[in-house]
């Protein structure tokens, strides 16, 4: 495995550790199964992309991706707690809803940015190549982003909300906005994973309708992955865990690509990737159960 | 503590991989070939490529070191495979299809990139035009030229007015065509009736929506239509609506007629070129190229049921006739 393959999977392991962040937003703090980010991942990457292509400076084109992604999340959390429908159906019906927009939103089914500016480009120091940069600089990005979810959550309105996730009904006897709780923490779930869409455009060459088939899987194969690697009830470790959980995953998956040592074929990725996380997933636990044994010796 | 020893034993599966990759010998050529998912089209040029690489004497196990990886479908792992390749420093990357066109072509501006099955590679940024290029990218555009289909729906049906197409809006392959022919049937007197079908089950039921609505339905290769193309050969016999495809393998399966590309043929279209790239030639001094063989198949039985009649010099014209 070269070093290019390991950086390029860090890189796009960081892009899935902005989706990671959003679903353990949505899925472990609010408690809300949400299916939308399978439609505001590639929401993002449609409003980036267009937005550059027609000339938008990339930066407030990201920005506009993340503003679409956090409308995405409301409308998930308004038909839940407005219209009262199950949160699981609410957030299907917005994704399904959310690929004819992105296509209206893109025109066609597929945007290219491999000659347009990027972020990356705008950004990129001569003195490194790019495909060091681009890690580099989503590293500091996703940095930020855990630290601003670590501050939210530990002010007035982000216990609230967590205390929403926990217990409702007590939540809403303290006086709590359960709803407006629930709607906010929509919004930053998708915000995030509608920032991670644009920028998996901007590194890959362009927006295609068909990014967004599987974004909650891996998201929550990361967010899974990150609370076995590193299970804490603190929030602050929390995060960095499913971070770490979307970088492991990545690094998986490129693995399952470098096996053919082993006799395996291209169309066996999917199953390699999923025994390695299978494998992740139980190796804490077998390790518990010899400690537990020589314990009880 | 739990977090380093589960983050060294990846580092060690890892490690465990690298020293399994074992160095290409020096004369040996190597090429890497990545499609974005597996389908019966996109297999045959995969296929085809090999067949005309051993063809110009690069034989795999031998003087080739071949590699193939396939993104199932997902263009997160499509993005994680050019890096791969990259890092691989294959003589040539070989990317079937537009997505991981994009994926590779995004991620190296020096290694020598040939396209394939990618319908419009102008609109998808691979290259600036269809000319030498100048840069590392060149290949073969799967893109059917248009005047020849529609002449082949007014041989199957002469009078008609209404096409129907049944297409997926996903997919940017049948948007270009869809677009065309928005504008080129009106110059023959025909008007263009659209049915989407989001997901191959949506198939039967655009097609039903077009009954009543069109005088032969058109089909490009779009991969809904194509996976669930017996649903629209059941709409087409019952309310009798003859059916034209760019498919070959469709007419097999119950269209009256479609002229289509060769995926194979298309496939060791792309080989020649890769072999060029090997040979020495630079791919930014090569023009990109489309199809340069179209294939007639025809279905007399299908035309029957669908209430159809071939005329004799398509018949004649047929490179095989489905009985």
């Amino acid at each position: 495995m070269s070093l290019y393959t390991l950086l390029g999977a860090f890189e796009i392991g960081l892009v899935f550790a902005l989706v990671a962040l959003g679903v353990l937003i949505s899925f472990r703090i609010l408690r809300f199964p949400d299916l939308t980010v399978d439609g505001s991942f590639p929401l993002g990457g449609a409003v980036a992309a267009t937005l550059i292509a027609a000339g938008a400076d990339p930066f407030s084109a990201t920005l506009a991706a993340v503003a679409a992604g956090a409308v995405a999340g409301l409308v998930t959390g308004w038909l839940n707690v407005r219209l009262r429908i199950m949160d699981l159906l609410a957030s299907i019906l917005v994704m399904t809803a959310l690929y004819s927009i992105n296509l209206r939103v893109m025109g066609r089914p597929n945007v290219p940015l491999i000659a347009e500016p990027t972020v990356f480009v705008a950004l990129q120091p001569g003195a490194l190549a790019d495909y060091v940069f681009r890690p580099l600089l989503l590293a500091a990005i996703v940095l930020a982003a855990k630290l601003l979810v670590d501050w939210f959550f530990s002010t007035q309105a982000g216990l609230a909300m967590r205390a929403t996730g926990s217990n409702g009904r007590m939540t809403r006897a303290q006086g709590v906005n359960t709803g407006g709780m629930v709607l906010g923490g929509m919004a930053l779930s998708n915000a995030l994973v509608g920032l991670a869409g644009a920028l998996f455009a901007q590194t890959q060459g362009g927006a295609d309708i068909s990014m967004g088939v599987g974004t909650i899987v891996i998201g929550l194969a990361a967010v899974i992955v990150g609370e076995n690697i590193l299970p804490s009830r603190r929030l602050v470790l929390a995060t960095l865990a499913v971070i770490l959980g979307a970088i492991v995953y990545r690094f998986f998956v490129a693995l399952a690509l470098n096996s053919e040592f082993i006799g395996l074929q291209a169309q066996d990725l999917n199953l390699i990737t999923a025994v390695l996380v299978a494998i992740a997933l139980v190796l804490p636990m077998l390790r518990r159960r010899a400690a537990g044994r020589g314990g009880a010796r | 503590m739990k977090l380093a020893q589960s983050l060294s034993a990846v580092a060690g599966a890892l490690a465990l991989s690298v020293s399994f990759t074992a160095p290409a010998a020096a004369q040996q050529k190597s090429v890497a070939v990545t499609a974005i998912v597996e389908h019966p089209a996109l297999d045959a040029v995969r296929d085809g490529v090999k067949e005309a690489l051993a063809q110009a004497g690069f034989v795999d196990g031998k003087n080739l070191k071949w590699q193939y990886q396939s993104a199932q479908g997902n263009t997160g792992t499509a993005a994680q495979i050019a890096r791969k390749f990259i890092g691989d420093k294959p003589d040539v990357i070989v990317a079937i299809a537009t997505p991981s066109a994009q994926a590779v072509v995004a991620a190296t501006r020096q290694i020598p990139v040939i396209y394939s099955a990618v319908t419009d590679p102008v609109a998808a940024q691979l290259v600036p035009s269809m000319a030498p290029s100048g840069t590392n990218v060149s290949g073969v555009s799967d893109l059917l030229e248009l005047g020849r289909q529609i002449e082949l729906i007014r041989q199957v049906v002469p009078g008609a007015k209404r096409v129907g197409m049944v297409y997926n809006p996903g997919e940017a392959n049948s948007v270009v065509v869809v677009k065309q022919l928005r504008e080129l049937l009106p110059k023959s007197g025909m008007t263009l009736v659209e049915a989407a079908a989001p997901r191959t089950v949506d198939v039967g039921s655009a097609a039903r929506s077009l009954i009543g609505k069109v005088d032969v339905i058109y089909t490009s290769t779009d991969n809904n239509v194509v996976s669930a193309y017996e649903a629209l050969v059941k709409v087409g016999n019952d309310a009798k609506i003859p059916l034209v495809a760019s498919d070959t393998d469709s007419v097999k399966r119950g269209a009256i007629a479609a002229l289509g590309v060769n995926y194979r043929d298309l496939g060791m279209q792309t080989g020649r070129m890769v072999a060029r790239v090997l040979g020495g030639e630079r791919p930014g001094n090569i023009a990109s190229e489309t199809s340069s063989r179209l294939e007639l198949y025809v279905n007399p039985g299908a035309a029957a049921r669908q209430g159809a009649k071939l005329p004799e010099a398509l018949l004649k014209s047929a490179a095989k006739i489905v009985e």
